[in-house]
């Protein structure tokens, strides 16, 4: 499938579920969503399209927190990103998607630490890269984190 | 369950090159569940590179990995030059490609090296690290480096490989080649590790794509994915090259799919450097616009994957890196559950992920009593193959 088709696809299924999509090359295609409809989209492409999970990336924008999930089409060589916007800065929170594909286990538990955002219904929201103390409500990946400076002082 | 007992194993592996910290709970020699945190060495590098120019932040993503320093800074470069379109000249593409592959071959015999040790094939160890110097040799000249090779930039690549050097690269390849054949007999042919290895730790079809897994990891479970063919970058369109897949989905069908790789990757770089023509090797790019990329990468354990975004100024608004082990890793869930404390040393190592399982690792029971040390795991494995060399009668 090429780009064309894959948004023709996707586009028949959810209509004006789909803010926004993009075609940028021949291999990249990005489409915007609402948040709430993650799931539907993402099972569409995993398990009716199957999509390969290629990860998940968090950005923290003037707008809101966007959540990209990438998804590689192998046989064509397209990446799809599925791009879904959380306005709400404070309380920024999406469902899981651990529920279609366990690929995406730890990378939530990455965002949910890295900035801030709830994966609604999600059975594991350890901390992965953060150490267990980390101070809660410091999201390190989020643009007001200004990097301590280290203490010449101690050693 | 009263029984029950956890084997922490971590944080710190002087083996291989990353500290992570494994929980195995076991029930007699059965692994019931497994756990694992890693973290230890997290270094902030999305967020750094947040701080770093276009051109650092190549410089950047090479220090993630000491044996991926090629598969990074391509990825990279690609997500950077996605956002330009910007096309890279012919020369350096195949530039690339070699510095690809002679990873990879690199990276391969590293594993190779290791799992032997695991088993208690001291010798393979030997051998095979032995066997990666001429590539290290090749490496330097190529780059000038044998390790983070600083070989690539946005719009192609900083050196070119010199015509003088072009015979001796195929010298030494064709010496790589020779001991490879040695190794892939004295592996592949030997009773003892089909025994030991077929049937451990088999990871399903279906878990393999649920789990995203990537390269070889994937390969060996029938999952037909390489992103040099599906994703083709660098010079990957202009040679040709079998993708080796196996069905099993064990232990031994991963060495299966790394030692026929580390063919069809000498046979890529003899294809490079017979195709390649004189000429620019760098298209200067200037400004980088506004805008996202991506990139990817086949590294010698998967798929890397780089996204960047940029708000028009000299370095990223956003830089997200992706390694393979990442996939890889969780599959552990599927792949060491049900199995015994003895098999998981080589099921855990056959991802060929950062982990190592000595010194620090322990076996406690309820009352945190220490009952296995260290370097026991190892030995418990190196038993295994040692009772199964004794039923087949080899000394």
């Amino acid at each position: 499938m090429t780009v064309d088709n894959l948004l023709q696809k996707i586009s028949e299924r959810f209509g004006d579920r789909i803010l926004a999509s993009d075609a940028r090359s021949a291999k990249r295609l990005y489409v915007d969503i609402y948040p709430k409809d993650i799931v539907d989209i993402a099972r569409y492409l995993f398990k009716e399209l199957g999509l390969r999970f290629n990860i998940a990336s968090g950005v923290d924008d003037f707008d809101g927190i966007e959540i990209l999930y990438h998804f590689s089409y192998d046989p064509s060589g397209v990446i799809v990103t599925v791009r879904a916007i959380l306005k709400d800065k404070d309380n920024p929170h999406i469902d899981t998607i651990t529920t279609v594909t366990r690929s995406a286990w730890w990378i939530e538990r990455e965002i949910h630490e890295l900035f801030g955002v709830e994966f609604d219904g999600s059975e594991d929201t350890r901390p992965l890269l953060l150490p267990d103390d980390w101070p809660k409500g410091v999201w390190p990946l989020r643009k007001n984190f200004v990097v301590p400076k280290r203490d010449s002082r101690k050693s | 369950m009263s029984d029950r007992a956890t084997i922490p194993i971590g944080p710190y592996h002087p083996l291989q090159e990353e500290p992570e910290f494994w929980k195995l709970i076991v029930e007699g020699e059965k692994v019931v569940d497994v756990d694992v945190r890693i973290g230890y060495n997290h270094r902030g590098i999305e967020k750094l590179s947040e701080s770093k120019s276009f051109d650092q932040s190549i410089f950047l993503v090479e220090r993630i990995c000491g044996i991926c320093s090629s598969s990074h800074p391509i990825a990279c470069c690609e997500a950077i030059e996605d956002i330009c379109g910007i096309e890279v000249p012919e020369r350096a593409r195949f530039i690339r490609t070699i510095t690809q592959e002679l990873e990879r071959i690199h990276s391969h015999l590293l594993w190779i090296g290791l799992a032997g040790h695991f088993l208690g094939y001291n010798t393979v160890f030997m051998w095979s690290w032995k066997y990666r110097e001429p590539i290290c040799d090749i490496m330097e000249t190529v780059t000038g480096n044998r390790q983070n090779y600083a070989m690539h930039k946005v719009g192609g690549v900083r050196r070119d490989i010199e015509r003088e050097h072009v015979s001796y690269i195929l010298t030494r390849l064709d010496e790589f080649l020779k001991q490879t054949d040695m190794l892939k007999g004295a592996v592949l042919d030997d009773p003892v590790l089909h025994a030991r290895l077929k049937g451990i730790g088999v990871l399903t079809r279906e878990a393999a794509i649920d789990y995203s897994a990537l390269g070889p990891t994937a390969r060996a479970s029938d999952v037909d994915i390489d992103v040099r063919r599906d994703h083709p970058y660098a010079a990957y369109d202009r040679v040709k090259f079998n993708v080796i897949t196996q069905k099993e989905g064990d232990v031994f069908a991963k060495a299966v799919v790394r030692i026929l790789e580390l063919y069809e990757s000498a046979s890529i770089i003899r294809q490079c450097l017979d195709k390649m023509q004189e000429g620019p090797i760098d298209s200067k790019p200037k400004d980088i616009p506004p805008g996202e990329g991506i990139g990817v990468a086949e590294a010698p354990r998967g798929e890397v994957f780089h996204y960047v975004k940029s708000d028009g100024t000299n370095s990223p608004v956003r830089h997200k890196i992706r390694a393979p082990t990442y996939m890889n890793f969780p599959t552990f869930r599927e792949t060491v559950i049900g199995e015994t404390v003895s098999d998981a040393t080589i099921i855990m190592a056959a991802i060929d992920p950062c982990y190592c399982c000595t010194e620090r690792m322990v076996v406690v029971d309820g009352s945190n009593k220490e009952l296995l040390k260290a370097q026991d795991l190892i030995r418990l494995s190196q038993e295994k193959t040692k009772k199964i060399r004794d039923k087949f009668g080899i000394k």
